[in-house]
């Protein structure tokens, strides 16, 4: 039995002490999980335990630098003809991306769309440390000295891979498409039919509800990200459609889907800056042509229509 | 001055715990890694209740959220009730022979694991499988090597 002295003095300020801890992790938790407002106390708690973060990605990248410098030369030597060839051939399809890019820009500007192409482009390194187990999510070493911000867009050579989630000033945490949390605006690059790609928790594993049973989709039809929402540019590929499964019974369509990317290969993956940078001023932007004129800052290109 | 000198062994072990807790594993180690936080936060709960408060496994907990990248306030929760149910059986806990002290492990262990299960199962979707569990029982398999281990580091602690 325990010492009946020792609990009388300590129960009651610890019970109490608990209470409001119990509270305060509640109180933190329903406003991370509804808000960002907790990013900057999240990104100087990063800030402190950045030592032990650090020293813990030792050992992961020691086993990689490893199995790297154990490959045989004469297998870096073919590798890097293969990668000569493929350098070869992206760079003349490069070329006629050009001037398709030209073209596009100019046919927007004739439509009034002020959206623009270019977008700023960077490579970034998986980080070896381990999260949560079993969430869909990776670490790189790039934060918010490099302008990384929370909801963007990162993907590698194949397709779109996730996005950011959370920052720091050197690492920033993303959520990969096949997290139960994820969702990307899609559209079927045969027809644009839109909808939402979401994870399911399982490597691999998509899903795309809300589809109803007349929906034009195929087995085998390429998904490429619609722009929809601001946050991922136009036209990168997502994901294939792997299975359709109609249930009468269902109002909508049992929809499962396979990641272009492998997510689990490779350690570069790219950040993009899309071209607006700001995605969320551009919807001000279009309405503002046809709000009263008063309301508008006075601006010489927009006073001339 | 003293406590100065004893809280060193305290802080260097709870380091090196977040250290193996970041430690990037292959994914098929997963479900057998211990789950160090809370061995060693149990281990000084009963050595030194005093020093180590619930606010500490609270700040331990949030540190946790930080580096898992999961939602701010969980291991938060789920280290201050463990703290908390330490705090108040540490006599007890000192009593128990090290067989019984694994079985209490592996309960505390598996309360951390629930909490943060249900937590998750809350604010996504998010599915247990009975691998999920496994880190409660390996810890408790750790227990008694951890256990000695940190008795040595604290008297070598106390002695300098």
């Amino acid at each position: 039995m325990s010492n009946p002295l020792s609990r009388l003095s300590t129960a009651p300020p610890v019970t109490l002490r608990v209470l409001i801890l119990v509270v305060a992790s509640i109180a933190l938790m329903l406003i991370d999980n509804r808000t960002q407002q907790l990013e900057k106390l999240r990104t100087s708690l990063h800030t402190l335990v950045y030592p032990v973060i650090f020293l813990s990605t030792i050992p992961g990248d020691a086993v990689n630098s490893l199995t790297r410098s154990m490959q045989k030369h004469s297998s870096l030597q073919e590798e890097n003809e293969k990668l000569k060839q493929e350098n070869l051939y992206y760079k003349s399809r490069f070329e006629k991306l050009y001037a398709l890019e030209a073209d596009i820009e100019r046919l927007k500007r004739l439509l009034g769309q002020s959206e623009e192409l270019a977008e700023k482009i960077l490579l970034a390194e998986l980080v070896e440390v381990s999260l949560e187990p079993y969430t869909q999510q990776i670490v790189l070493n790039k934060g918010t000295s490099d302008d990384v911000y929370i909801g963007q867009p990162v993907i590698n050579g194949e397709g779109v891979i996730g996005q950011v989630v959370h920052t720091s000033h050197l690492q920033s945490i993303v959520t990969l498409l096949t997290d139960p949390d994820s969702a990307v605006p899609v559209m079927v690059m045969r027809n644009g039919l839109r909808g939402i790609m979401r994870g399911t928790g399982v490597t691999d594993k998509l899903k795309l509800p809300y589809l109803t049973a007349d929906a034009d989709i195929l087995v085998g039809d390429l998904l490429i990200s619609s722009g929809m929402g601001g946050r991922f540019p136009t036209g990168y590929p997502v994901a294939t459609i792997t299975a359709i499964e109609r249930d009468p019974s269902l109002e909508f369509l049992n929809i499962v889907a396979t990641p272009v990317a492998r997510l689990d290969h490779g350690r570069e993956v790219l950040l993009i800056w899309p071209g607006n940078e700001q995605p969320a001023e551009t919807v001000p932007e279009v309405t503002e042509e046809s709000a009263p004129p008063m309301a508008v800052p006075l601006l010489d290109g927009e006073q001339q229509p | 001055m003293m406590s100065v000198l004893g809280s060193f062994p305290l802080f260097i072990t709870v380091l090196i715990s977040l250290f193996l807790t970041g430690v990037s594993l292959p994914e098929k180690l997963v479900p057998y890694w211990p789950d160090w936080i809370v061995l060693v936060l149990i281990y000084w709960g009963m050595a030194r209740p005093g020093r180590v408060s619930v606010f500490f496994g609270w700040f331990i907990g949030l540190l946790v959220d930080v580096m898992h990248g999961s939602l701010l306030g969980q291991n938060a929760l789920a280290l201050t009730l463990i703290s908390y149910i330490v705090n108040i059986l540490h006599l007890r806990m000192r009593m128990f022979p090290l067989l019984q002290q694994s079985f209490f492990i592996v309960m505390l262990v598996a309360l951390h694991l629930g909490i943060t299960a249900w937590i998750r199962g809350m604010t996504g979707e998010f599915v247990i499988t009975p691998l999920y569990w496994m880190p409660a029982f390996v810890s408790g398999v750790v227990w008694p090597v951890l256990f000695i281990t940190l008795r040595d580091v604290r008297r070598s602690g106390m002695k300098r």
